[in-house]
């Protein structure tokens, strides 16, 4: 059985070794420090198709992902690990987008591609932590969701059955194709960039990259299919420009303020009630909590 | 996380060498292999950085998993159950990924589903993989042994063989037994033809790296009645036919998640490699040559760890409200080590330029004849390469267990306990002048190309190339050392005494490999500032060296040889 696989990939600031100079005095991401990697959940969604496209010969992987151009490094890694195309979305008027607008975006995208059998993504993107996007896919596409899926168990006879990791447990369920699985960082690792595929895909550009090539190389590309990527622009996916970008953002950042904790104080307590409930409402009454 | 390719800019130093420009071009054949391979490159660049990118993955595996799980794979290790060897969690971990990577049969030719990566940038992945767990260096490293399947057997063996070990199946080379080590003419495991054209092996087999691989290259007695090595020949087992356990593994001090296996063969069933009686006296000497440049690889990554480990400990260690390493005695344990990691990398890529060199002439030999300039070529380099090889493999590994003792002198009291990596470190690095030939069996390889000249030769070469005008006064040193060289060289060859000659041929060795080694150091100043230090360094330490062999050589009585007799 050869399916058409769909992962949501998202590249990301790698915000996972935050130095004091990753936020700008105006409070936005300082971008120039913190180095753009493939959002690491997405990586666990990748293993996840990967592994039912070995399962499954002939399948193909088609990464899908919004933002700059540039963004169409985040495909390659995903090639390099055994992705077999993909697709940037990028447009000026996309930028800005919340999860809304972006879900709305991605939707309008996968609609394009038609024929699929299941999208893949990650639980959440480091960056926003929102874990709002793959559930809002789902919905605007009418699809059923598994969320916060750990592994795949099983994908046949147009089902697929996925091992839930929740607070409290573990949960496995069923659900038809096609649908939307998040992936938790619970998940199998991706596996390491493969030395073949590295040096088969390193030339794979999209359009707008194409141009920067030498004209050997872009030769190449040209006769290599396989090394072309696409870019598609909001109105290629047929979007209400209402909808999208920084328009479409019903989220409004008030203020980001970068918050240093400092302990100044020590408080030691008793292991009683009494003591305990005292902390509690002074903790209250000093706006803490509640 | 760590990357352990990009984190040290000295590599990319040594794969961009000039002379990579023409073994890439013969390796590639003009870049005839785009047309068939979409991951063959398109031209030398194309080349080159499909190298780096692909090192670039071996250094993030082994900055992340491999040197993660080196610590559990030390203390776990692997055991024997019902003959076949598990290998420790962490150890299997690493092979998968390497296997997902695609980094098996990195130097094997595409049609097999190899990389076709020159002997250099595979040696650079050896070094990377042992600074981040040596004793999985040796597993990892086995894929050498397609080597000489590819070399020497024919090419349906080539089609069922490489193509396996090129998908990630491991390999071992049982040539060692309870009677044979050094001495492999001693072998005594006994081969036996069948009527179908295979043979049945039957004996024993001791200390045998990774001894239940899935693929053998078997040292052993085809040809009845013969005692000395012109009885031997190779043979392939695969282990999918049966007929080998694994009747236990060592307790070893170091490279503990190698599995070292002692063999019981019972009429196992095997495939003639090549021809028959060639085994020891052709086979395993090709072999032997691969494996001692792994073996050096493997100590430049010992040196690397040890250094690195070092140079953080007293960085961060605080004794009289200083760091350590601000004391000049300890500064200077550095210096050296560094000089001693450079010098011992800068051979080791020279070497396997020279490998490449002489081994991509052949390759080309078999496709058409050569001229008669590429004849001349090729014979050129294959001489150097067999010079080097055994000293890089000797004083490379001596150096790394000097960097590893030294390792623990800086971590002092905590280094002597089992809470940081260094006493790992000290116990990995002191096989490495042991196995593929110990140090003295080195001495006995390289002496003849100092009595033939070959070093000399060797050190002309360098002493022809320009080296920047702040740099002239070490190339003025290497000068004086290597008239002291050639003096003590005559001294000892003029007395016709084998036991005197014996005694005084590591010394001479040595001398050899300090100015060699000076002197590749001061190219690599001139090429790259970075080098300036360690070329420095090396050169005071070598002219001390030097000084104290020609000395002990120009005071030495032969008379006086009967005193080091047992």
């Amino acid at each position: 059985m050869s399916l058409n696989i769909i992962v949501l990939a998202k590249q990301v600031p790698d915000t996972r070794n935050v130095g004091k100079d990753a936020m700008k005095e105006d409070g936005t991401i300082n971008r120039a420090v913190l180095p753009a990697i493939f959002n690491p959940e997405d990586l666990n969604a990748l293993e996840q198709a990967l592994r039912i496209k070995d399962a499954n010969p002939g399948s193909t992987i088609t990464v899908l992902t919004m933002g700059l151009p540039r963004a169409a490094e985040v495909i390659r890694e995903a090639m390099y690990r055994g992705a077999d195309t993909g697709v940037v979305l990028t447009d000026r008027v996309l930028g800005g987008a919340d999860t809304l607008a972006t879900s709305y975006s991605l939707a309008q995208a996968v609609k394009k591609f038609g024929n699929y059998d299941i999208i893949l993504g990650g639980r959440q993107a480091i960056d926003g932590d929102t874990a709002q996007v793959g559930p809002q896919i789902a919905e605007k596409l009418g699809l059923p969701q598994v969320t916060y899926a750990e592994e795949i168990l099983e994908l046949k006879d147009g089902f697929v059955i996925v091992k839930r990791r929740l607070e409290s447990g573990v949960e496995t369920v069923k659900a038809p194709l096609p649908c939307v699985v998040t992936v938790n960082g619970s998940a199998a690792e991706c596996r390491p960039r493969n030395a073949k595929l590295i040096q088969k895909y390193k030339y794979a550009v999209s359009p707008s990259e194409k141009d920067k090539l030498s004209d050997e190389i872009k030769a190449v590309v040209e006769a290599r299919p396989y090394l072309n990527l696409q870019e598609w622009s909001a109105a290629y996916v047929d979007a209400d420009l209402t909808q999208v970008g920084l328009a479409g953002s019903p989220t409004k950042v008030k203020a980001i303020e970068n918050v240093v904790f400092t302990a100044k104080e020590n408080l030691t307590l008793e292991n009683n009630d009494e003591q305990i409930e005292g902390l509690i409402k002074e903790l209250i009454a000093n706006h803490t909590i509640g | 996380m760590a990357n352990f390719y990009t984190d040290n800019p000295d590599l990319k130093h040594h794969l961009n060498h000039p002379l990579m420009r023409k073994i890439v071009e013969l390796k590639e054949r003009n870049y005839t292999d785009a047309e068939k391979f979409d991951y063959a490159p398109l031209n030398f660049e194309d080349a080159m950085d499909s190298y780096d990118k692909v090192l670039e993955i071996v250094g993030e595996l082994c900055g992340g998993m491999i040197a993660e799980n080196a610590e559990s794979v030390d203390h776990q290790g692997p055991r024997v159950e019902n003959g076949r060897v598990i290998y420790a969690d962490g150890t299997q971990e690493n092979l998968d990924a390497c296997r997902k990577a695609g980094l098996m049969g990195m130097a094997m030719p595409r049609r097999f589903g190899g990389l076709n990566f020159p002997i250099t940038p595979y040696i650079m992945a050896a070094d990377i993989v042992s600074r981040a767990d040596t004793g999985f260096e040796n597993l990892w490293g086995l894929q050498d042994c397609a080597e000489t399947i590819y070399e020497f057997a024919d090419e349906d063996q080539k089609q069922r063989y490489i193509t396996r070990v090129c998908a990630g199946e491991t390999m071992s080379m049982d040539l060692t037994e309870p009677d044979a080590g050094s001495d492999l003419q001693s072998v005594m495991l006994k081969a036996t033809p069948q009527e179908d054209g295979t043979w049945l092996l039957n004996g024993v087999k001791r200390f045998i790296t990774n001894g239940d691989s899935d693929i053998h290259l078997v040292l052993a007695r085809s040809e009845e009645g013969t005692k000395d090595g012109r009885g031997l020949s190779m043979f392939i087992y695969d282990k999918r036919n049966g007929g080998v356990t694994v009747r236990r593994i060592e307790n070893k001090m170091g490279i503990k998640g190698s599995p070292t296996c002692e063999l019981v063969y019972k009429n196992a069933k095997a495939e003639l490699c090549g021809s028959r009686r060639l085994g020891l006296i052709k086979y395993v000497m090709a072999l032997m040559n691969g494996a001692r440049l792994g073996i050096a690889a493997q100590s430049v990554g010992v040196s690397e760890i040890a250094y690195r480990e070092a140079l953080a400990y007293a960085k961060d260690r605080r004794q009289f409200g200083k760091a350590i390493i601000e004391f000049p005695a300890v500064s200077e344990i550095l210096s050296v080590m560094k000089a001693k990691l450079d010098a011992s990398r800068t051979l080791l890529y020279e070497c396997s330029r020279f490998v490449d060199m002489y081994k991509v002439y052949e390759d080309i030999a078999k496709e058409r004849s050569l001229t008669a300039e590429e004849r001349q070529e090729m014979k050129y380099y294959s001489r150097f390469a067999d010079a080097c090889t055994p000293l890089i493999k000797g004083m490379g590994s001596e150096y790394c267990n000097q960097n590893a003792y030294d390792c623990i002198q800086i971590h002092g009291g905590s280094g002597f306990m089992k809470d940081y990596a260094c006493e790992r470190v000290y116990r990995d690095a002191r096989i490495t002048s042991i196995y593929e030939g110990t140090t003295q069996l080195q001495v006995v390889a390289a002496i003849r190309h100092v009595t033939t000249g070959t070093y000399l030769n060797l050190i002309k070469t360098y002493e022809a190339e320009e080296v920047s005008a702040a740099l002239q006064p070490l190339k003025d040193n290497l000068a004086t050392m290597t008239a002291k060289y050639e003096a003590a060289v005559a001294k000892v060859t003029e007395v016709k005494d084998s036991a005197y000659n014996d005694l005084m041929a590591r010394r001479l060795v040595e001398m050899a490999g300090n100015i060699i080694m000076g002197h590749l150091l001061l190219l690599d100043a001139t090429r790259n500032e970075a080098f300036v230090k360690s070329a420095t360094v090396y050169n005071k330490m070598a002219q001390a060296e030097v000084a104290k062999h020609a000395d002990f050589i120009n005071s030495f009585d032969p008379a006086q040889t009967a005193l080091y007799q047992a």
